[in-house]
């Protein structure tokens, strides 16, 4: 041991301090050494991490200044266009944020950014955990925690959006406000409770206010919390590679180098969200002016993650119906409560789902390279796909305006595409998960595509195949076959019927159209017979080593190469005509 | 840490599957590893980012202290920008950048770069631990006799359903009805402050208008001239709100349809101002097709035809606003609006 410097002594004399009140060296004998693996895409959830301590700190800077209040106040910074003209003081305050607080624009717009990049992270955390199969048992807790860190994101960003009081913000919570005025039996009331009467009343910004700043953030902390806890004590999943198994986890130590990279890539993170907040503006709130519920500008536009919303309001076609005096607002209800429900518990769901399906009830800590569950990837990126269409819709305006199309056209094309494209991404997708599959099994047979043609001394060509690598080798045979559950019998042996056959059967079609196509891996001695075969290649292709210069060898016969036993035969065949 | 074993010890450690002998791949020496000058050299790197990032410090307080927060630059790209902010943004945020560049270099550069392997355990606990939990339980219910006696039982999951209960009540406050009680939401939704004889004012500048003022195809935001009082009175924005219109006008003969008979002056006709689909105010007017284009989600309202919706997710029509002039020939509303204006809800109808 080399504690020997006064501040190490220190800091073994408090480590000791502690320990003898919380046993907290046995934490750390287990931990300090435990190892992460390492991949960029483990990055993101890292980004969502500390984008959302950087919302954290810019945030509870900003409640320094911000007043969540709907009093009038005559303004009077120094922001000359709106001197003199009444407003709440949330937006004034949000002005002074901006105008007369030095860095207050700054930490303003990192904490937008730091919002923005933090849901963004999120989504695509969420892709990758979705596409390898990260989710499945035993993880399938933090994928619902995931789901509802995503769902309180979205409900963050826009209370947050919502707190100054600009003209875009007010006109989003007055749709807010329709959307829940139009829920069935209890609508009015809701919306009479939540805002203190009618649109605007003026309790609205304070009490949105407690709810973004401490409901759920508070949440957000815990749920991440947990979420850390549970990767921890479960172990990161890791990618397949050589010596990756899945009972081991290959990687690097907590200390020195995980700490260093991951703290490292804290910095990072918060340093590029403090240069984007300097650098590039957004939410300009006094460009929009103060709120008044009879005013609105054209083109608003919501902030990215509210945008799928926005779409299907948009898409949606002007169903309403009156049942005995009653009115059901399914133009409202189906985009924006309907959808985004049904969205949301599937995506929740998905990791039972998949398990019931398959019927796996194994761990799975090895990551399954997305074309190995062809069924799953495309599941994936058909939900993507309409999720996409969503979002298109959401700013349809815009691109009415910037490729001169009719709004009615695009809007009419995405109500048909929303049927048509995902279902066919699901085909495509699959397919081509399939094919690489097919791809991969070749390698494992033939080895792969040197691109090299050799000719034979006896004349015939081949086209020279390599082994694989150690490391395709195990990423390819990583793959995991599952058998379909087998169709149950209608009747055991003895003749009696089998009452759950239907459900069975249902079960079992499911399953064979998950894991139906599944191209199998070949036997072991399959591939090690494939991979013998090509490595013969190699050696009839290994004489062609004298030669300093393979291509240029290549290029003197015409882009094949000749075993150089066959220079003899060449001559004489020459020497003959 | 007995059960770690550095990478490049474990020789061939099979692959997943065991099909096919893998061994490791080898391990390849970084220039670091081998040249002490190249170590030195990445050290210096690594040094010279943690300096600069102190030096980036004193770079931001010269900033904070000298730059006049009301200057602005203009940047290529960025348009016109505060540089204050900017000046902030750039030294704050590159010295924290460069503490996280020299820790990840310092990391790549020179800590071990070998992986190593640790072993997995199935998260299922060992049987005697589960024996154990469940001897405890059933220990417990034995010796609380939740079994034995039913009544608590019964009584104790009575109580924990109701104990909530006065936590939702405490809510009902949260909004009170004005007139003592007696108002449903509904009801408030339904009425404006629109009535017979309500002088009809141009939005901001409270003018009243004489017929004359408005061109055919012209477009006026209005309010009622009692507003800037009731608004004093409640100390809100809920009467305008409900309240704003639009005036159009067009060529009486243009008119295909009104919602009521002679709900125009002269072909001058009111609509609300609020969307029926969710609630977004709409001025975008196309005088030509007489369109009324809401910004929000496009419905689009043909006014020469009962504010008919013509396109959009909105399932209504715009609710037009009789009105008509007083003896001084300004115009004036001749009842409230025939229907709730704004976005539907359940008790509508
Ligand atoms: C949990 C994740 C959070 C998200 C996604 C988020 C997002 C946002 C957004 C988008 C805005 C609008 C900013 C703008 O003006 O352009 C905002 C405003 C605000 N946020 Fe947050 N926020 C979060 C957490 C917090 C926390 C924890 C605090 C305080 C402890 C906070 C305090 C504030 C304040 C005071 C404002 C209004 C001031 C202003 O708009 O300039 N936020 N938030
Ligand atoms: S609010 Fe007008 S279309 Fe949605």
């Amino acid at each position: 041991m080399s504690t020997t410097s006064p501040v190490e002594k220190a800091g073994a004399a408090t480590a000791t301090y502690v320990d003898q009140r919380l046993g907290s060296n046995k934490f750390l004998a287990r931990n300090l050494g435990k190892v992460f693996p390492d991949h960029w895409s483990f990055m993101l959830g890292e980004i969502a991490l500390y984008s959302f301590i950087v919302v954290l700190l810019t945030g509870t800077y900003l409640t320094l200044f911000f007043k969540p209040s709907m009093v009038e106040v005559v303004y009077n910074g120094s922001y000359v266009p709106l001197k003199g003209i009444e407003m709440s003081e949330a937006y004034a305050s949000t002005l002074d944020i901006s105008f007369d607080i030095r860095g207050g624009l700054l930490i303003r717009q990192m904490h937008h950014w730091a919002a923005l990049i933090f849901l963004a992270a999120m989504t695509v955390h969420m892709f990758r955990v979705f596409f390898t199969g990260a989710f499945r048992k035993p993880r399938e807790f933090n994928w619902i925690i995931g789901v509802v860190l995503v769902t309180m994101g979205l409900l963050a960003g826009f209370s947050g959006y919502s707190l100054p009081d600009d003209l875009l913000s007010g006109t989003g919570l007055q749709i807010a406000r329709g959307i829940v005025q139009a829920i069935p039996v209890i609508g009015t009331w809701a919306a009479f409770l939540l805002f203190g009467g009618e649109f605007p009343g003026t309790d609205f910004i304070s009490r949105l206010y407690a709810i973004h700043i401490l409901l759920i953030p508070g949440l957000i902390l815990a749920l991440v919390t947990l979420h850390l806890i549970m990767v921890f004590t479960q172990k990161h999943t890791q990618f397949p590679g050589p010596g990756r198994t899945n009972d081991n986890v290959v990687g690097y130590p907590l200390m020195p180098v995980y700490m260093a990279k991951a703290g490292g890539f804290f910095f990072v993170v918060f340093g590029v969200i403090a240069l984007v907040g300097g650098l590039i503006s957004i939410n300009p709130i006094w460009i929009f002016g103060p709120y008044t519920p009879d005013q609105v500008s054209a083109g608003s536009q919501p902030d990215w993650y509210i945008g799928f919303l926005d779409g299907a309001l948009r898409l949606m076609p002007n169903w309403e119906s009156t049942i005995a005096g009653f009115t059901l607002s399914w133009n409202i209800l189906i985009p924006a409560l309907i959808v985004p429900g049904i969205l949301f518990t599937v995506l929740g769901a998905y990791p039972f789902i998949e398990a019931w399906v398959t019927g796996d009830k194994r761990e799975h800590h090895l990551l399954d390279r997305p074309r190995n569950a062809p069924t799953r990837t495309a599941f994936g990126t058909m939900a993507i796909s309409f999720y996409v269409l969503l979002l298109v819709g959401g700013g349809n305006d815009i691109i009415a305006t910037a490729f001169d199309v009719s709004i009615n056209s695009i809007i009419w094309f995405l109500r048909i595409t929303l049927f048509i494209i995902p279902p066919l991404v699901f085909v495509f997708t699959r397919r081509i998960c399939l094919g690489l599959q097919r791809r991969d099994q070749a390698k494992l047979l033939h080895g792969y595509e040197a691109g090299r043609i050799l000719r034979l001394p006896h004349g015939e060509f081949i086209e020279v195949h390599q082994p694989l690598s150690v490391k395709e080798l195990a990423v390819i045979t990583s793959k995991n076959d599952i058998e379909p559950l087998p169709v149950p019998e209608k009747a055991d042996i003895d003749g009696v019927k089998n009452k759950k056959f239907k459900s069975h059967n249902r079960r079992a079609k499911l399953s064979r159209f998950f894991y139906g196509d599944n191209i199998p891996l070949p036997s072991a001695a399959e591939i090690e017979a494939g991979q013998a075969h090509v490595a013969h290649d190699a050696e009839l292709e290994a004489p062609l080593a004298a030669y300093e210069d393979a291509d240029e060898l290549r290029r003197a016969h015409g882009g094949v190469l000749h075993h150089p036993g066959m220079a003899e035969t060449n001559a004489e065949q020459e020497a003959e005509r | 840490m007995s059960d770690l074993t550095p990478h490049d010890d474990h020789g061939s450690a099979p692959a997943r599957l065991g099909h096919s002998p893998v061994a490791d791949s080898p391990h390849t020496l970084r220039v670091a590893d081998t040249d002490p000058k190249a170590a030195k050299r990445a050290e210096r790197q690594v040094a010279s980012m943690f300096l600069l990032s102190m030096v980036l410090v004193v770079a931001f307080i010269v900033c904070y202290w000298t730059i006049d927060k009301s200057t602005n630059i203009y940047i290529p790209v960025f348009g016109e920008v505060g540089l204050m902010t900017i000046a902030l943004g750039l030294t704050s945020g590159l010295s924290i950048l460069l503490i996280g560049t020299a820790a990840i270099q310092w990391a790549k550069k020179l800590m071990p770069d070998v992986e190593v392997v640790q072993q997995r355990h199935e998260m299922v606990s060992p049987e005697d631990a589960t024996a154990e939990a469940v001897a405890n339980y059933e220990r417990g219910k034995e010796e609380s006799g939740f079994v034995r006696f039913p009544i608590i039982r019964r009584t104790l999951i009575g109580a924990m359903a109701l104990f909530p209960i006065p936590l939702v009540f405490l809510l009902r406050d949260l909004w009170q009805s004005p007139v003592s009680g007696t108002l449903t939401p509904a009801e408030i939704l339904s009425t404006t402050i629109w009535k017979k004889g309500e002088r009809i004012v141009v939005d901001a500048t409270y003018q009243p208008i004489k017929a004359a003022d408005l061109p055919i195809g012209g477009l006026v935001s209005a309010v009622p001239a009692s507003l800037p009082e009731v608004q004093e009175a409640e100390g809100n924005l809920n009467a305008r709100g409900k309240a704003a219109i639009i005036l159009i006008r067009m060529d009486p003969a243009e008119i295909v349809s009104q919602q009521g008979d002679g709900w125009d002056y002269q072909g001058i006709l009111a609509y609300s101002k609020i969307c029926t689909h969710v609630g977004c105010p709409i001025a975008l007017y196309e005088q030509r097709t007489h369109h009324l284009l809401c910004p929000c989600h496009q419905s689009t309202f043909d006014l020469a035809n009962s504010g008919n919706v013509v396109f959009g997710p909105a399932a209504r029509n715009m609710p037009q606003l009789p009105i008509g002039v007083d003896s001084e020939g300004y115009l004036i509303a001749m009842d409230d609006f025939s229907e709730p204006i704004g976005p539907s809800f359940w008790e509508r109808g």
